[in-house]
């Protein structure tokens, strides 16, 4: 028998209701906190950045405008309108401005932005020419770092537009001792420390810096206490009466003071989970266990009698609801990478104590049974499965997955625990992991992992291989050598594999650049003052103050990789069936399936380059004429029967997906030319690099910016998702694709990997379903995969979805490491996830 | 009991592996299809598995090769990839064909290898072949006996199936009586045996045989027609509806009257 209640549990009627309201509207951006920052940051020109920040933060607990939305049972709004959003101009700003007039028509998260919003904003914006991270960032970085960026060899984009975010807080310390006991903590910390210390300044201002956000914390729910009263006394509803009185009283204590039940502490939590994301714009603000450190004020209600299972799952799903309330607008590409407003709001469930003993409880199925009530896309809900997982728990979870809403997704302990203790982690520690934002594990409380550092696309440093580093007429990567002259595959494989590392040095130039960028210009003392071991060593998170410190850039495309060079190796040098001069050819003509404008005006600079060398003038009318021929004279007819027998060729050679052991023990070794290099570098923090295998969803627009490949990808299309196969490349079903995925060293990527399926309904149709596909989960796990996740949606659903958007606005549909509603997407994406091959049948 | 691994070499002929079957017998299995059947059903999903000699198909405006001939070692190195699955689900391999059982000695070493692995063994079989040689070479590997009992009526089988079906229901007979663990499968197919009357006689056979742990009625489908064209055949059964849920749901309600655990589909 089970020792937690895994049942059904009835949805109250408010939660549908709650829903409507926050969804009938496009979201809005608001200026309040772009205009209160500027305010504040104009006010403390000159003083320390930590006390400014402190301020700033301060000031908007003071004034940005509340709101108590109707019938909310938890309340905390950081804008006005349902899921409306706030700026951040302190990182960057000029983005936004350029965006003003598509940021409500463009395809990917489109948000409403009123005339009098861009008025205030515009003259806010006039402060922070000059002062923002991404302009110091830039500052900071190398010169062949800044042209490999302007060449899309990587994208660090997502930290040098935003806060940096992605870390889980001692959410358990603010519901134990309230932000007075934090506060206490800090005045004992000042009191141990004598002025004469050499680093006394720093941490002294870092300390008060604490207090001060503590007190506006505290300051920002009495605000709600007073509205809630205030409301309470205009009600006419008497039931509704009584619950603004409730709230007014629960907001007059917590987070100031210790929560006491379970309502309490759901409050406490909410005012913590929405005030960091107010401090900055980081997202990935990831509630983690939250069935661990919630159970407790559960369980004395329950043993007390105070509250219902009914009541308290009505709770749950007030926060869930509220957590799809907060959002944040990006710049229209980053927009295309992160697409479906999502904030990875990631939360986990199960899993093992720090001594290594299960932990499932009510909780955690009650999490899981709230998602299925508001069927949206935050949290990010995930769960972790090792050997001693309770199989009631997998069913419950399973039965979730069925509904087709992508969540929740599943983590293996038993990859996860060794890996992170590979990386220093202690075993306690390791235990207790949670995930952060898409798939990135992390000890909560205690780690600024600083996950989702940089889209590093693999594909590219194979393009510079074929172009002997050049681009356009520039020197962007090594001089590896001409293709043609390669005698073995060793010595072309060696070649990517110094591009690879040259490109992976590049980036973590960048990533340090903007690493000491927001540790000069952003520090966040509100959000340090709830990791360890930030006020004992008396720095922020950005100056190092967490007790574990990493980066974790992301690598993508080796399903990609995996085939073009096994193809190369096949092809070119044991079958000799073409030549590499052939294959750079036929790659250069995108296989004559057509030429983007792009890649016409690099074939125009390469032909012209290679007339003015062998020493003939070429003029601008040469050129245009050069571009003409490119562009409109078609390819020959013998030519395309070459393409077409090359790609026919290609296709006939074995890829990755169909567990054969030859082509994934090659895989695992091509996904080693990303994830082992990395691991020698550190970071301004005097952390490690470690890397992570997925593409959030940026493998469709950074796809867009990479040529052909030997696998037989035209030109611009998208690149593999996550550690998955080629879409369309695997063809023996589910058990033969994840097979091969667990080949990969999953446990050397610790910073994630991310392993989509994608079912057909009937595969998990009656309880003889469930357990099969979870007994597919199982078995990957014992082969140690790491992660995987599903969309169980049919081809036909999502086809009907795309025609007629207004028929499924509530559909929701896993993306990446993350769901999102299916019709917000842009239509790339949209065929990128209806092109995974379904499996099941 | 076999003490050298010669039985790894024995040969026979194939045309599909299929893996992640979850359709067919307990938890996840891999499907071997042998090639070769005695019957020849009009409404067969799987027509280039009827005849016994390798040929041509065209398969979406390609021409591919049905049919090859492999060693059990070289079947069991692609069954047991999946052997994680099997251990977590339960499932195992399923022998189906064409009829499995016109290739007994390959179809034995098979099974025997499945067992020697440790994974669960079943087939999908009409039983139309030699009792002792069933007895002899098949049961003492197998787990799951699946077998199709398609109609109770001689003539009416014969008609539709080219062979009568008195074998069949023997041999069922005789199968159960070994105490072998059976599920009866009827392939419900309108114009055939789609009536109450016809469902209820097979689920009353059934009935009355040890061992029959449950009955599943399949319902027609069409998804095998293209390959009648592929392979220059004519489809006989160009009318004919699949049946509706609710007719399978009055089919299911009739058969569960014997007592029977009846479910529809695999």
């Amino acid at each position: 028998m089970a020792q937690f209640y895994d049942g059904d549990i009835e949805k109250s009627p408010r939660i549908p209701r709650l829903i409507e309201h926050l969804y009938a509207k496009l979201p809005v951006i608001e200026a309040d906190r772009a205009v209160i920052v500027t305010e504040s940051y104009k006010e403390t020109e000159g003083e320390p950045v930590i006390t400014r920040r402190a301020k700033a933060f301060q000031k908007i607990c003071q004034e940005l405008p509340i709101i108590i939305r109707p019938e909310e049972l938890i309340v905390g709004s950081n804008s006005q309108a349902p899921r409306g959003c706030q700026v951040f101009p302190e990182y960057s700003f000029e983005w936004l401005e350029a965006e003003f007039d598509t940021v409500e028509e463009r395809s990917a998260d489109p948000f409403y932005i009123a005339e009098d919003t861009k008025k205030k904003l515009h003259e806010a914006y006039k402060y922070w020419k000059g002062k923002t991270t991404s302009e110091l960032a830039t500052s900071y970085m190398a010169k062949e770092t800044l042209t490999a960026i302007e060449h899309n060899m990587f994208t660090t984009g997502n930290y040098f537009y935003n806060g940096i975010g992605h870390f889980c807080v001692q959410y358990d310390k603010v519901l134990k001792i309230g932000y007075e006991g934090i506060m206490a903590e800090a005045e004992e910390e000042l009191q141990k420390h004598d002025v004469s210390e050499a680093d006394y300044a720093k941490r002294s201002h870092f300390l008060n810096a604490v207090i001060m956000c503590c007190k506006a914390a505290i300051h920002y729910a009495q605000r709600y206490a007073m509205l809630a009263l205030k409301e309470a006394e205009a009600c006419q509803d008497d039931q509704r009466k009584l619950e603004l009185l409730k709230i007014a009283e629960i907001c007059a204590k917590v987070p100031g003071k210790p929560a006491e039940t379970f309502y309490e502490a759901c409050q406490s939590f909410w005012f913590v989970q929405m005030l960091i994301q107010t401090e900055s714009s980081g997202h990935s603000i990831s509630p983690g266990r939250f069935d661990q450190y919630m159970y407790p004020y559960y369980k004395k209600d329950m043993e007390e009698g105070r509250i219902t299972r009914e009541y308290a799952q009505e709770l749950i799903d007030c926060i869930w609801v509220k957590l799809n309330d907060l959002n944040k607008v990006r710049d229209a590409a980053s927009a295309e990478g992160f697409a479906g407003y999502s904030l990875f709001q990631n939360l986990i469930v199960g899993g093992q104590s720090e001594e290594g003993l299960d932990v499932t409880n009510d909780l955690s199925c009650m999490c899981l049974e709230a998602s299925m009530h508001v069927m949206l896309p935050a949290p990010s809900l995930s769960i972790r499965v090792w050997n001693g997982t309770p199989d009631a728990l997998l069913i419950k979870a399973a039965k979730l997955t069925r509904t087709g809403i992508g969540l929740p997704a599943y983590y293996n302990d038993e990859v996860i625990i060794p890996s992170m203790m590979s990386r220093g982690v202690t075993l306690e520690h390791a235990r207790s992991y949670a995930i952060i934002g898409c798939v990135e594990p992390q000890m909560p409380g205690m780690t600024d992992g600083w996950h989702d550092a940089a889209f590093f696309n693999m594909c590219r440093p194979l393009e510079m291989v074929f172009s002997n580093g050049l681009e356009n007429g520039v020197q962007v990567g090594l001089r590896t050598g001409e293709v043609e002259n390669m005698k073995t595959f060793d010595e072309f494989y060696d070649a990517y594999k110094e591009q690879m590392k040259y490109f992976i040095k590049l980036m973590v130039n960048s990533d340090n650049a903007i690493d000491t960028a927001h540790r000069e210009r952003c520090p966040l003392p509100f959000q340090s003052c709830m990791i360890d071991d930030c006020i004992k060593r008396g720095k922020t998170i950005q100056e190092g103050g967490a007790v574990y410190n990493f980066t974790g850039p992301q690598g993508f495309g080796i399903a990609n990789m995996t085939d073009s060079l096994y193809a190369i190796k096949k092809l070119v040098f044991e079958e000799k069936k073409v030549t590499m001069a052939e294959f750079k050819q036929a790659l250069k003509m995108n296989f004559g399936k057509g030429l983007s404008k792009e890649m016409c005006q690099e074939l125009t600079t390469e032909i012209a380059r290679s007339l003015a060398a062998a020493g003939r003038e070429v003029g601008e009318k040469e050129i245009e004429a050069i571009y003409h021929t490119v562009k409109y004279d078609s390819v020959s007819k013998a030519d395309q029967q070459k393409y077409d027998k090359l790609l026919e060729m290609i296709n006939a050679v074995d890829k990755y997906g169909n567990d054969i052991p030859e082509v994934d023990a090659f895989a695992r070794d091509v996904a080693y030319t990303y994830t082992r290099p990395l691991e020698s570098f550190s970071n301004p923090r005097g952390g490690q690099y470690q890397a992570g295998l997925y593409p959030v969803s940026a493998n469709v627009p950074l796809g867009a910016q990479t040529g052909a490949t030997p696998d037989g990808r035209l030109a611009n299309t998208p690149i593999a998702d996550g550690v998955g196969p080629v879409a369309g490349k695997d063809i023996l079903g589910p058990t033969a694709t994840a097979n091969s995925v667990s080949k990969l060293d999953h446990g050397i990527a610790s910073n994630g990997t991310l392993f989509n399926q994608k079912f057909h309904p009937s595969a998990l149709s009656g309880m003889e379903g469930l357990q099969k596909f979870v007994a597919l989960i199982r078995a990957f796990f014992d082969q140690k995969g790491m992660h995987m996740q599903f969309n169980v949606v049919s081809r036909e659903t999502l086809l009907d979805a795309q025609a007629h958007p207004e028929k499924y606005k509530g559909l929701v549909v896993r993306v990446a490491g993350y769901s999102a509603l299916f019709t917000t997407l842009s239509k790339s994406l949209q065929d990128d996830i209806i092109n995974r091959t379904t499996q099941g049948f | 009991m076999q003490l050298d691994t010669n039985y790894l070499q024995t040969t026979g002929r194939i045309f599909d592996i299929q893996k992640f079957s979850i359709h067919d017998g307990p938890g996840i299995r891999t499907i071997v299809f042998l090639k070769g059947c005695a019957f020849r059903c009009r409404w067969c999903c799987n027509p280039e598995s009827q005849r016994y000699e390798i040929h041509p198909m065209r398969v979406e405006g390609k021409e591919k090769t049905i049919g090859k001939d492999v060693t059990v070692q070289e079947v069991m190195e692609e069954v047991l990839k999946d052997l994680p699955h099997y251990r977590r689900s339960g499932g195992g391999m399923t022998l189906s064909g064409g009829e499995c059982l016109l290739q007994p000695q390959f179809a034995s070493d098979l099974l025997f290898a499945a067992k020697q692995a440790g994974i669960n063994t079943a087939i999908e079989s009409t039983a139309f072949a030699d009792f002792s040689m069933i007895e002899e070479k098949i049961l003492p590997h197998l787990d799951w006996f699946l077998m199709d009992v398609k109609h109770m009526n001689p003539n009416k089988h014969k008609l539709f199936i080219g062979k009568s079906n008195e074998k069949v229901l023997e041999n069922a007979r005789k199968i159960a009586a070994t105490g072998q663990k059976l599920i009866i499968r009827v392939p419900v197919v309108p114009t055939f045996n789609d009536t109450e009357a016809e469902i209820l006689e097979i689920a009353r056979f059934a009935r009355s045989l040890q061992g029959v742990d449950s009955l599943h009625l399949l319902p027609y489908h069409r998804l095998g027609q293209d390959k009648y064209a592929g392979l220059s055949r004519e489809y006989l059964l160009e009318d004919i509806e699949p049946p509706t849920n609710e007719h399978m749901q009055q089919l299911l309600e009739v058969a569960k009257t014997t007592g029977l655990h009846v479910q529809i589909g695999g």
